[in-house]
């Protein structure tokens, strides 16, 4: 690989140390613990005893199988609803039916439950959806005469369904607002048109020539989706089924538990639980290939069968489902914020309060502050990076960007808590734990790739013309990258800091085990503090994290505007 | 070489000497050592890793800070942990970074296994509990409930400072004839099938549940407080496993699934979804209805024949960076009137655990004058305290548990 100038050389090196160092480090000391090696335990030699205990774990089968079928399953569906959900925004119709009336506002409905953390969302819908939940007190008692609730499995069930459901509806506004991006980088519906006059139903057309054309552009979203949903902790705890539980959720119990013996199985666990993630990963883009395959054999077979329309139309029903179970969440957790007591079966409160929230003025500004401050410093960071890396990739090329990708995914990819112990023990030694910045720098190995994320495909759909008439009228390389890509890319600039803030915000393991409990958040307080079980409290904090970046997209929606009004003026 | 030899028996016999003199002086020079304690923790500030699931714990930590402050200049910090291995797994990655002294943990609150872990990791600072003045109203015999922490011998290493004690919460507005007794636990869920549950074994309620059913239902509990064998385990438990599979179907869900903590266990007696929930804590039904996470008909249950009961320690790690400052703090928890605010329902509603033979007349008549509250149980209530089993039979029930009924 050749590899020329200097800013190429700068910033694999900042994407080195910054990034790819801190995983492998981390994940190098859980690999040693893996194979027995555990100097502070006094474990100094190879063993594969810690394997011979997972693999002794009653239930492993079960917890394997839960996990598998619930990240694949969640993935499968979040992403078909949101290719679905796509199609629709670009599907002109001549009549007008109630749902589509919401199409231009799209963006405002997907995006608080994009913001909101996902043990809100996963705590709003076990209240909404449990045998004593909101929705059985809308009917209760006067419709099923249930003065107390019924002893039935409607959230953790064992098959892991409410578990596939949270996901699901956490992940689809995530998908389908990527896809949205993705698409305007396409000419949609120009090729629609021409498929339409070729015979081609809207949907027929859109899958078989948007859709390959789209899924490039998303793949890293879809793949960070599956990876999630594999490796949730927080939703799998709320949701899923726990006797067995997911696996993820028996690695976290191990790591957990009294016994300190139990980190070397634990280990075991995470590094098995990278493996699966990587296992899993590499079938799902075997599948999508084949997927591909026969996408093309039917473009070329010529079919213009309308066999997907009615799929489609039935699987697009839930659609709406998803989307208000989520707004549904969000709302009962709202309530839930300003309440004091609230039994069953009523359907609201029967006493207020809003103690939850003065607390948090009174007994959080620290926690608040701090939470500011990592999330303005890790995403501001994060979006530098990411401006750095993109300008370097345009004027490098595509090498480095294929190159240097999987490094900025990476953490992403691998599980949180199969790398944060040993990243500690290596801040630990370089004695660089629990200061703010090494905290910054954590939430930054999480926040980027989303950065990176929302800000890649708007950056390469920036037309490049406005660049070469610049350049054409003598203007410097610094001037076109300052005055024309930052000024046009403004929003998109923004977007992305918003969605970096979300992500800092709702950072726990990161926030507590790097700052060695020195730096409390919102979150680490809040999580602490109700040990997922006070719904008030857990409704202020779940509220607060989704405020804060929706303030963040507010204002990345409002400043672009103001400016160009500054400008016209 | 001789020369050599004779620097070394000289630097034994000064040695010895000095140890002689401080003997002698030792009434002395505790107070002396204890000063310099005091005078070292000025300016300090301790923090305190402690379990925040508990809003009442959390201001009454806030409250200590505030009084040690203003009387020693040692500021408190909690940090707030959703598990105590939290704060152990920080003291474990310190010393895998060989970072022996300036530790983040100064203080823990701590028992049973956790503080059997670090005790045999060798990560706890002490013996020190002796040096605290304030020890003086302990009872620190060999066999006294504040030196045994889960059968293991607390050996100085972690101060005591709440008592806590299994308790069932119930809703007596539904349970109207509560069950007494493990046996009548199992009568009482056959009538009211799916009423009942307890937290998953891995957290420490549902062990303690487990625990609780073995000592009321094995022949010989006195078996317990030794460490679990093969045998001595399948003999001991055999009767608790023939409760457990007749109990089982009648459990929330036909024990298919179960709660994470007790804190999910209490929000589910509280939405209607069970008749009976958990707590190691006597003022937890009180607490529960103050705050509005319980009814107003909320009450505690004791069994008749007693229930575990074990005490919160707090210990210093190895390498704390303000050794001194946890040691005053500490000292400031076994003070007389700590412990009295502290066994008031509107604080905390723990109980003390000091001596009530070593305190003073004047000390006792303000543990006497507390207020109380219906849902509040009095000492006599709580009836005898059952000890906890060796550390071995939690970790094997636990595990045992998990092999036969979850697949």
């Amino acid at each position: 690989m050749l590899i020329s100038s200097w800013p190429k050389w700068m910033m694999l090196t900042i994407l080195g140390m910054g990034i790819l160092a801190p995983v492998l480090l981390g994940f190098s000391e859980t690999i040693l613990a893996a194979f027995g090696f555990l100097p502070a335990l006094g474990r100094h030699s190879f063993s594969v005893s810690a394997w011979q205990q997972l693999a002794e774990l009653p239930g492993l089968g079960t917890s394997l199988r839960l996990s598998l079928v619930s990240g694949f399953v969640a993935t499968l569906v979040a992403f078909s609803l949101a290719l679905l959900g796509s199609a629709w925004v670009y599907q002109k119709s001549s009549n007008i039916s109630f749902l589509d009336k919401f199409k231009p506002f799209i963006n405002p409905i997907l995006v608080p439950i994009l913001a909101a953390p996902h043990a809100a969302i996963a705590i709003g819908m076990a209240f909404l959806m449990a045998p004593s939940g909101w929705l059985a007190r809308w009917v209760s008692p006067w419709l099923t005469t249930w003065q107390l609730p019924p002893n039935w499995a409607t959230v953790q069930d064992l098959w892991g369904l409410s578990l596939i459901l949270g996901l699901t509806v956490k992940e689809l506004p995530f998908l389908w607002l990527v896809s949205l991006i993705a698409l305007k980088q396409i000419n949609v519906s120009k090729q629609l048109a021409l498929a339409k006059s070729m015979g081609y139903s809207h949907t027929a057309a859109w899958y078989k020539i948007i859709f390959p054309q789209l899924y490039p552009l998303i793949r890293l979203p879809v793949l960070v989706v599956l990876v999630y949903s594999l490796s949730t902790v927080d939703m799998a705890q709320i949701l899923g089924p726990n006797t067995p539980p997911t696996l993820a959720l028996a690695t976290m119990r191990w790591y957990n538990d009294a016994n300190l013996q139990l980190l070397l199985p634990a280990s075991a666990a995470a590094v098995g639980l990278a493996m699966l993630i990587a296992i899993s990963v590499l079938c799902w883009e075997l599948t999508m290939l084949g997927v591909f395959r026969v996408i093309k054999f039917t473009v070329r077979s010529g079919g213009r069968s309308s066999q997907w329309e009615r799929v489609s139309a039935l699987l697009a029903t839930t659609l709406p489902m998803a989307i208000s179970l989520g707004l549904l969440s969000l709302l009962v957790l709202a309530i839930w914020s300003i309440t004091w007591r609230w039994s069953f079966p009523n359907f609201l409160p029967e006493q207020w309060s809003y103690d939850f929230w003065l607390q948090l003025l009174t007994q959080w500004p620290l926690a608040l502050q701090h939470s500011l401050v990592l999330a303005l410093m890790s995403s501001s960071l994060a979006l530098l990076l990411a401006v750095a890396w993109l300008e370097v990739q345009d004027r490098c090329g595509g090498q480095f960007y294929r190159l240097t990708l999987w490094f900025i995914y990476l953490p992403l990819l691998v599980p949180q808590m199969a790398f944060l112990y040993g990243l500690k023990v290596g801040f630990l030694r370089l004695g660089l734990n629990g200061t703010m910045a090494t905290v910054i720098w954590a939430h930054l190995l999480f926040v980027s790739p989303y950065v990176m994320l929302s800000l890649v495909d708007s950056w390469r759909a920036l037309d490049q013309r406005y660049l070469q008439v610049a350049a054409s009228l003598g203007r410097s390389r610094w001037h076109c990258f300052w005055r024309i890509k930052l000024s046009l890319l403004l929003r998109p600039l923004l977007l992305a800091w918003a969605i970096g803030i979300a992500v800092s915000i709702s950072q726990y393991l990161p926030t507590l085990m790097i700052g060695a409990g020195r730096i409390e958040s919102l979150t680490t307080e809040a999580i602490s503090l109700a040990s997922g079980a006070d719904r008030r409290l857990v409704g202020v904090y779940g509220l607060l994290q989704a405020v804060v970046p929706l303030l963040a997209y507010a204002l990345a929606l409002l400043l672009p505007r103001l400016m160009i009004l500054k400008n016209e003026q | 070489m001789a020369k050599h030899f004779n620097n070394l028996c000289l630097k034994r016999l000064s040695l010895m000497l000095s140890a002689f003199i401080f003997s002698l002086l030792s009434p002395l020079s505790h107070a002396n050592l204890w000063q310099q304690t005091l005078d070292q923790a000025v300016g300090e500030t301790v923090y305190w890793h402690a379990w925040g699931g508990d809003p009442r714990t959390n201001n009454f930590i806030v409250w200590v800070g505030e009084q040690t402050e203003a009387l020693y200049g040692v500021k408190v910090k909690q940090v707030k942990l959703s598990t105590t291995a939290e704060a152990v797994t920080q003291v474990v990655a310190e010393k895998a970074a060989d970072q022996t002294t300036k530790g983040a943990v100064d203080m823990i609150w701590i028992n049973g296994p956790n503080f059997l872990a670090m005790k045999q990791q060798q990560l706890l600072h002490g013996p020190f509990v002796r040096q605290l003045p304030n020890a003086q109203y302990l009872d620190l015999s060999p066999n006294s409930a504040a030196s045994v922490d889960f059968t293991e011998t607390v050996a100085g290493l972690e101060v005591p400072w709440r008592l806590a004690r299994f308790v069932f919460i119930i809703d007596s507005k539904r349970v109207k004839k509560a069950p007494l007794s493990m046996a009548q636990m199992l009568t009482w869920a056959q009538a009211n099938p799916g009423r009942l549950t307890h937290p998953v074994v891995n957290n420490f309620m549902g062990t303690t549940f487990l625990k609780q059913a073995l000592i009321e239902l094995t022949a010989e509990p006195g078996v317990l407080q030794q460490p679990a064998t093969e045998a001595s385990f399948a003999k001991a438990t055999a009767p608790l496993w023939r409760w457990y599979d007749a109990l089982k179907p009648f459990l929330w869900r036909a024990g298919q699934s179960f709660p994470e903590n007790e804190s999910i266990q209490q929000q589910m007696l509280n939405d209607g979804e069970l008749d009976i929930a958990m707590a190691f804590d006597p003022a937890a039904a009180a607490a529960g209805i103050a705050s509005g996470l319980l009814p107003d008909s909320a009450r505690v249950l004791v069994p008749s024949q007693g229930s575990l009961g074990n005490i919160s320690f707090v210990a210093i790690p190895f390498n704390a960076s303000h050794i001194a400052g946890a040691k005053v703090v500490a000292n400031f928890l076994l003070q007389p009137e700590t412990q009295a605010h502290m066994q008031n329902i509107d604080v905390l509603g723990s109980f003390s655990v000091l001596d009530p033979t070593k305190i003073s007349t004047q000390q006792a008549q303000v543990f006497a004058a507390l207020p109380t509250s219906e849902a509040l149980p009095t000492l006599t209530d709580l009836g005898p305290t059952l000890l906890e089993p060796h550390a071995s039979w939690t970790s094997k029930l636990k595990q045992h548990w998990i092999q036969r009924y979850s697949q």
